[in-house]
C-alpha cells in the first residue's frame, strides 16, 4: 500500500531543479505579443476607438478593437456545461467591448513583433467614451435609480435565492428571547497565484490551438468555441503545469481573445500574457460578501429563530456568479441547524473587477460571518464558545436533503478536542479576558462547513485512461488537473494501490490536451482526489481484471485465482509469482497470434457529495497603540477522510492557512470612489502577507475515512483557508473586547474601532 | 522586455557626468530597483539610461581621519547592513536599511538611489536626516556638499543637477559619537513594505545616563520630504530621562509633523503612529545609550 504514505512529489525533482516547463517556457520567442487596450472610465459607452497613431509603431502587425469583434455573448464560469439553458451559465462577455463595464475593461487589442512594440502601440490607441455614472457597492447598486450594467438584471441583481424553514415571525414573539444582530463585511480580494494569467494561440491542421495557463481545459475549450462561434472540436486547449490558480483560473480568461486574435493575423503565434497589475484588475477576484444575521436565542443559547441576508458583489460580469453567495447561504441553516429560518441571498453587479471563483468558493465569507457571530451570541450570553459550540452545531448523523450528504463521524468534537489541547484553549481563554495595558493577548477559534464536489448542483463526471508499456509501467490520464496542489502525486498512489503496480511504475500525464486527454472538468472545488479517485479506481480495476483475463493465455490461471500484486501476476491461493506485468505486457505486445496493446478507458458519473469539516484555532497578541495584531500560535485541524499523502495534505492547509492570514490581516482591493480604479493592484500595495507575518502554522488530521469515496478522502484543497479570519477575529475579540466586523483587520481598522472603544484615551 | 532607447555606461564618475552632459534626457541607473520599475510602469519609458551601476570607487564605507563615515552612494543596504564600521558607530542606519522591501531588493538597491529618489518614506532617509548627514554631489565643476534637509526639495525632487552625481553620504563624528539610535518603520506587513510612516531617533545622555544631553528625531511620510521634528528635540534636550519627558516629546511631534491624508493612511491614523512611534522609538534609543524609562 502506498495510500497514506508521505512520498515525494512525482514532479519534485523538476520543480526543484527549474526544469519544469510553464506557459511562457513553451511558447516560441518568435511568438507575436498581444496586448490589451484597457478603459481609463469604470463604466461608458465606447464611442470611437482610433488606432491611426499607432498603427504608425514600428512592429505593429494588427489592431482590432471592440467593433471588429463577434456579436455573440460567451460564458467563462468554469462550471460543467448544461443542456439544460435555464441551468447555462449566463453569457455576457464580448471579447473586446463596446460598453465598458468597470475600469480596465477590454476596448482593443494590438497584435505586434514584440511586446515594447504592443506596449507602445497600445498607449498610443485613443479611445473616446460617453461616460456613465457609476456603482461600487452590492447594495447600493440595488437602489433604484443606480446606474443599470446589463440592460437584462433590473437593480443590478443577477439573482436572488432564499430560505424558508419554520416560521421566523412567529417564533421570534417567544418571550425572553435575547436578539444577536451583527452586519459582518469581507474585502475583494485576489488569488495573487504566482504565475500571472497567459496563454498563447495557433492555428494549426484546421484547429485553433491555445496552450494556457488554466485549472480547467476541457472547460475553456467548450468556451473559447462558444465565443468563437466555432465548432468545439476545431479548439484545442493543452495545459502545461501552472504556478497556482486558485481559482482564478477556472474561469476563461483571455483564452478566447488570443485564440481569435491568432485566427485574425492568420494563425500566427500570438502570446498574451497578463501583467500583475492586470491580473489584479483583468482576471478574476473574490466576491465582497455582506452578510447581516439576527438570532434569537434562549437564555442558553438555544436559537429559535434565525435570519440571514447577504448581498454578495459580482462586479462587471457574471462569471460564477450567484453559485458562490449560494453556497455560503445554504451553508447557514446546516452548520448551526434551526427550526425557524429566513435566508436571502442577492448577487449584484457593480463596476468592480469581475469576481469568479477562489478558494473555498464563498465560505471564508460565509463563515466569517456566522462564526463571528456565535462569538457575538455567546458573549452577550456569557455562554463558553466551545462548550456553545459543540452543543449548536450540526450532531453526528446529520443529513442534508438536497445533496444527501451526511455527517458520519463526530468530526466537530473530535478536531475541536485536538485543537483545544494544542492551543491550551481552556486556560488561555479565561486568563486573556479583562485585560488592561496596551500590549494584550487573545484566543479564538472557529469551525467550518465545507462540501467536495458540485454534486447534486452540477454534473460530476470523471474519466481515466491507463496505457501499459512493454516493461510494466503505466501511464494514467485524467481530466482533473495538477495545479501546484500534488494531484498528479496523489494519483499515482491510487493508481499504484489500486492496480497492484509500483508506485515508480505509474507516471501520471501531468499535461492536459483536449484532443488527447479524457473528458473531466478540471480542478475546482477540492474534488480531484473525490471525483478522479472514482474515475482512477474504476478504470483500474476493470483494467486489472481485464489484464488478469489476458494473463490467462500465459498462466492458464483462471483470472479470479490471481491478483496483480507489486507488479507481478500472483496465485492469491499460494502466493506464488506467475510472471512479471512486464513479461505479460512485452509478450501480449508483441504476440504474433493475438496482440494486444493493453489499454482501458472508462468515464465515471458521480452522484454523491461529501461533508468536510474542522477548525481553526488561533492566538494573538494585540498592540493597541501600534493598532497591529501579532500571530503567535494557530492550529488548523481538519477531518478530510483518509489522507492520500499526509506530508502534501499537510502542505495543502499550511498554504491556506496563509492564505486565510492575509484575508484576515491585510488583503484588500481598494478602488477610488470616485473612478472606480484599482488603487492598489500590485503586490507591493496590496498587501500579501509574507514569511515574516507568520508564525509557525500547525496543522492537525482527524482521519475518519468518507462512506462514500473510493478512496475514502474528502474535501481538503480549499477548506484551510475558511476558519483562520474567524479564529483571528474571535482572539481579537477576547485580548481587547473588541468586536470587529470587517476584513482585512488592519492598523487602519483597529485605529478605527480601538479610538471607538477609547482604547487610546490617555494619548489624545 | 523594457522600453529603453539606449544604455550608456560610465567608466568613471567624471565620464558619468560627461555622458550626462552629452545626453540631456537621460536618467542616471544605479542598481534599477526603482529605475526599471519606473520604466515598465512607463513614467520613464523609451529613456536613455546612464549606468554609474559599474563605478566601485562610488561603493563601500570607510572612516576618514577626522572620524567622518564616508558612505559611498552605490554602496547596497546589504552591504551598509553587514559593514563593521556602521555597525559600530551608527548601527541604526544599518537596521533601519535592512528594513527595505525584502533581501533581493536589499542586495541591488543602493542607499545613493534610495535618496536621489527623494521620495519621504525612503527607509534610509529619516535615520540620514536624525543623524544630519551631508551629501556629496559630483559635479562637471567639481564636488559639493549639502547637508541632507536641503539635499531635499520637494517629493521627487532633490538638489542634484542633470549632470551632477551624488557620489557620497556622510556622517561626520559630531553627529554619531555618544549617540545611540532607534528606527521604528510603520508598514502594514512585516517585509515588502514601504513605510506607512518611519521614525528615527538618536539620542545622547549624560554620563550618569538620568539626563537626555540630546535628541534628534526624524520621519519619513509625515509630510513631502523626510522631515526632523525640532519642537520635540528642543522639548527633551536638558531633560530628565523620564515618562514625564518621553510623553512630553511624543506630544511635541504635533508640532512639526504634517502628514496627509491618502488611501494609504489617513492623517488622523498618521498623526496618532508619529506620537506613538516617537514614544516607543526614545525609549529604546535610550535602553541602547545604557538609560532607563522609569
Amino acid at each position: 500500500m502506498v495510500i497514506g504514505k508521505s512520498l515525494p512529489r512525482v514532479d519534485a525533482l523538476d520543480k526543484a531543479t527549474g526544469r519544469t516547463k510553464y506557459t511562457d517556457d513553451l511558447c516560441d520567442r518568435g511568438a507575436l505579443i498581444a496586448k490589451i487596450v484597457h478603459s481609463d472610465k469604470a463604466h461608458a459607452y465606447v464611442k470611437s476607438v482610433d488606432i491611426k497613431e499607432a498603427l504608425k509603431v514600428p512592429g505593429v502587425v494588427k489592431i482590432l478593437t471592440c467593433f471588429d469583434v463577434p456579436e455573440q455573448p460567451f460564458p467563462t464560469a468554469g462550471h460543467p456545461w448544461s443542456t439544460d439553458p435555464h441551468h447555462q451559465d449566463v453569457a455576457d462577455r464580448h471579447l473586446l467591448t463596446r460598453h465598458v463595464r468597470y475600469y480596465g475593461d477590454d476596448v482593443a487589442a494590438v497584435v505586434a513583433e514584440d511586446e515594447v512594440s504592443a506596449v507602445q502601440a497600445a498607449r498610443a490607441v485613443k479611445v473616446e467614451y460617453d461616460v456613465l455614472p457609476i456603482v461600487l457597492d452590492a447594495q447600493e447598486a440595488m437602489k433604484d435609480g443606480a446606474p443599470l450594467l446589463h440592460k437584462k438584471y433590473a437593480n443590478n441583481v443577477l439573482a436572488h435565492t432564499d430560505i424558508r424553514r419554520g416560521n421566523y415571525e412567529e417564533a421570534i414573539k417567544e418571550p425572553g428571547l435575547v436578539k444577536v444582530e451583527g452586519w459582518y463585511d469581507t474585502p475583494t480580494v485576489q488569488h495573487c497565484h504566482i504565475e500571472n494569467a497567459v496563454c498563447y494561440a495557433y492555428e494549426e491542421a484546421g484547429k485553433v490551438v491555445v496552450v494556457a495557463s488554466t485549472q480547467i481545459p476541457h472547460i475553456v475549450r467548450r468556451c473559447v468555441g462558444q465565443a468563437l462561434g466555432i465548432d468545439w472540436g476545431r479548439v484545442r486547449i493543452i495545459k502545461p503545469y501552472i504556478g497556482g490558480g486558485f481559482g482564478d483560473k477556472q474561469d476563461a480568461l483571455y483564452e478566447p481573445l488570443c485564440a481569435w486574435l491568432s485566427m485574425q493575423v492568420g494563425g500566427r503565434l500570438v502570446k498574451l500574457e497578463c501583467t500583475r497589475e492586470e491580473t489584479f484588475v483583468n482576471c478574476r477576484v473574490r466576491h465582497a460578501i455582506r452578510s447581516h444575521i439576527i438570532s434569537y436565542v434562549r437564555a442558553d443559547g438555544t436559537m429559535v429563530g434565525r435570519k440571514l441576508e447577504c448581498w454578495s458583489n459580482q462586479g462587471a460580469y457574471a462569471s460564477h456568479g450567484h453559485g458562490i453567495c449560494a453556497k455560503g447561504m445554504n451553508a447557514f441553516p446546516q452548520l448551526y441547524p434551526c427550526p425557524n429560518l429566513e435566508a436571502d441571498s442577492w448577487t449584484v453587479f457593480t463596476n468592480r473587477s469581475v469576481a469568479g471563483a477562489m478558494r473555498a468558493y464563498g465560505m471564508p465569507q460565509a463563515i466569517f460571518a456566522v462564526e463571528c457571530h456565535t462569538d457575538d451570541i455567546c458573549r452577550k450570553l456569557g455562554l463558553d464558545p466551545i462548550e456553545y459550540r459543540r452543543r449548536a452545531v450540526m450532531p453526528k448523523g446529520y443529513v442534508d436533503q438536497f445533496s444527501k450528504n451526511e455527517l458520519y463521524s463526530d468530526s466537530f468534537n473530535q478536531t475541536i478536542d485536538v485543537g483545544m489541547k494544542y492551543m491550551d484553549f481552556e486556560r488561555k481563554y479565561k486568563e486573556y479576558q479583562n485585560q488592561t495595558g496596551d500590549i494584550r493577548r487573545g484566543i479564538g477559534m472557529s469551525v467550518f462547513w465545507y462540501n467536495t464536489a458540485v454534486w447534486p448542483i452540477s454534473l460530476e463526471t470523471s474519466s481515466c485512461r491507463m496505457v501499459m508499456n512493454q516493461d510494466g509501467s503505466v501511464q494514467v490520464q485524467v481530466g482533473e488537473t495538477e495545479i501546484g496542489q500534488g494531484a498528479d502525486t496523489a494519483f499515482a498512489q491510487m493508481a499504484a494501490d489500486t492496480l497492484g503496480v509500483p508506485f515508480e511504475k505509474v507516471h501520471v500525464v501531468s499535461c492536459q490536451d483536449t484532443d488527447v486527454t479524457p473528458y473531466g472538468t478540471g480542478a475546482y472545488a477540492s474534488r480531484q482526489t473525490y471525483t478522479a479517485g472514482m474515475a482512477i479506481r474504476t478504470c483500474a480495476e476493470d483494467f486489472k481484471a481485464h489484464i488478469l483475463k489476458v494473463a490467462f493465455d500465459y498462466t492458464r490461471m483462471q483470472p479470479y485465482l490471481c491478483d496483480i500484486v507489486d507488479g507481478n501476476i500472483v496465485r492469491i491461493t499460494d502466493g506464488r509469482v506467475l510472471m512479471s506485468l512486464a513479461d505479460l505486457s512485452a509478450s501480449v505486445l508483441y504476440s504474433l497470434d493475438s496482440s494486444e496493446h493493453l489499454t482501458m478507458e472508462k468515464t465515471t458519473q458521480i452522484k454523491t457529495n461529501a461533508y468536510s469539516f474542522g477548525c481553526g484555532f488561533a492566538e494573538v497578541e494585540v498592540d493597541i497603540p501600534m493598532c497591529k495584531i501579532k500571530l503567535l500560535k494557530i492550529i488548523n485541524v481538519h477531518d478530510a477522510g483518509i489522507l492520500i499523502n499526509p506530508a502534501l495534505a499537510k502542505a495543502q492547509v499550511e498554504g491556506g492557512m496563509s492564505m486565510g492570514i492575509g484575508y484576515a490581516l491585510s488583503e484588500k482591493l481598494i478602488y477610488d470612489e470616485k473612478t472606480g480604479k484599482a488603487l492598489n493592484n500590485n503586490l507591493l500595495d496590496y498587501k500579501l502577507s509574507t514569511f515574516m507575518d507568520h508564525p509557525h502554522l500547525e496543522v492537525a488530521f482527524v482521519e475518519n475515512p468518507e462512506p462514500t469515496s473510493a478512496y475514502g478522502t474528502k474535501a481538503l484543497g480549499e477548506p484551510p483557508v475558511i476558519p483562520v479570519a474567524p479564529a483571528i477575529r474571535n482572539a481579537v475579540l477576547n485580548a481587547t473586547g473588541v468586536a470587529l466586523y470587517e476584513l482585512p483587520m488592519d492598523p487602519h481598522l483597529l485605529f478605527r474601532k480601538f479610538q471607538e472603544a477609547h482604547l487610546f484615551a490617555k494619548e489624545e | 522586455m523594457y522600453d529603453i532607447k539606449a544604455l550608456y555606461e560610465a567608466k568613471s564618475v567624471e565620464d558619468a557626468v560627461r555622458l550626462l552632459t552629452d545626453h540631456p534626457d537621460a536618467q542616471i541607473i544605479a542598481g534599477g530597483s526603482d529605475v526599471l520599475v519606473q520604466i515598465r510602469s512607463g513614467k520613464r519609458a523609451g529613456k536613455e539610461l546612464v549606468s554609474i551601476y559599474g563605478l566601485d570607487e562610488m561603493r563601500g564605507v570607510k572612516m576618514e581621519e577626522d572620524g567622518t563615515i564616508r558612505i559611498g552612494s552605490l554602496t547596497s543596504f546589504s552591504h551598509i547592513t553587514q559593514d563593521p564600521l556602521i555597525q559600530k558607530h551608527i548601527n541604526v542606519l544599518g537596521e533601519a536599511v535592512d528594513m527595505v522591501g525584502g533581501p533581493q531588493i536589499r542586495a541591488i538597491g543602493t542607499i545613493g538611489g534610495n535618496t536621489c529618489n527623494g521620495v519621504t518614506s525612503a527607509d534610509s532617509a529619516s535615520t540620514l536626516f536624525a543623524l544630519d548627514a551631508i551629501i556629496e554631489i559630483t559635479g562637471p565643476n567639481g564636488v559639493r556638499t549639502e547637508p541632507i534637509s536641503s539635499f531635499y526639495l520637494s517629493a521627487g525632487k532633490v538638489d542634484l543637477a542633470h549632470n551632477e552625481v551624488q557620489t557620497a553620504i556622510l556622517i561626520p563624528k559630531k553627529s554619531y559619537s555618544g549617540y545611540k539610535g532607534h528606527y521604528i518603520k510603520y508598514g502594514m506587513r512585516n517585509a515588502m513594505e514601504i513605510a506607512t510612516t518611519g521614525c528615527s531617533v538618536n539620542v545622547r545622555l549624560s554620563g550618569d545616563k538620568k539626563t537626555i544631553k540630546d535628541v534628534r528625531i526624524a520621519y519619513g511620510v509625515a509630510g513631502p520630504i523626510p522631515m526632523r521634528a525640532h519642537t520635540a528635540e528642543k522639548a527633551a534636550a536638558g531633560q530628565p530621562v523620564c515618562a514625564e519627558t518621553v510623553d512630553r516629546f511624543a506630544a511635541a511631534v504635533l508640532e512639526d509633523v504634517k502628514p496627509r491624508d491618502s488611501w494609504r493612511a489617513a492623517k488622523d491614523f498618521r498623526l496618532h503612529l508619529c506620537t506613538t512611534m516617537a514614544k516607543r522609538a526614545l525609549i529604546e534609543a535610550i535602553k541602547k545609550c545604557g538609560g532607563e524609562v522609569l
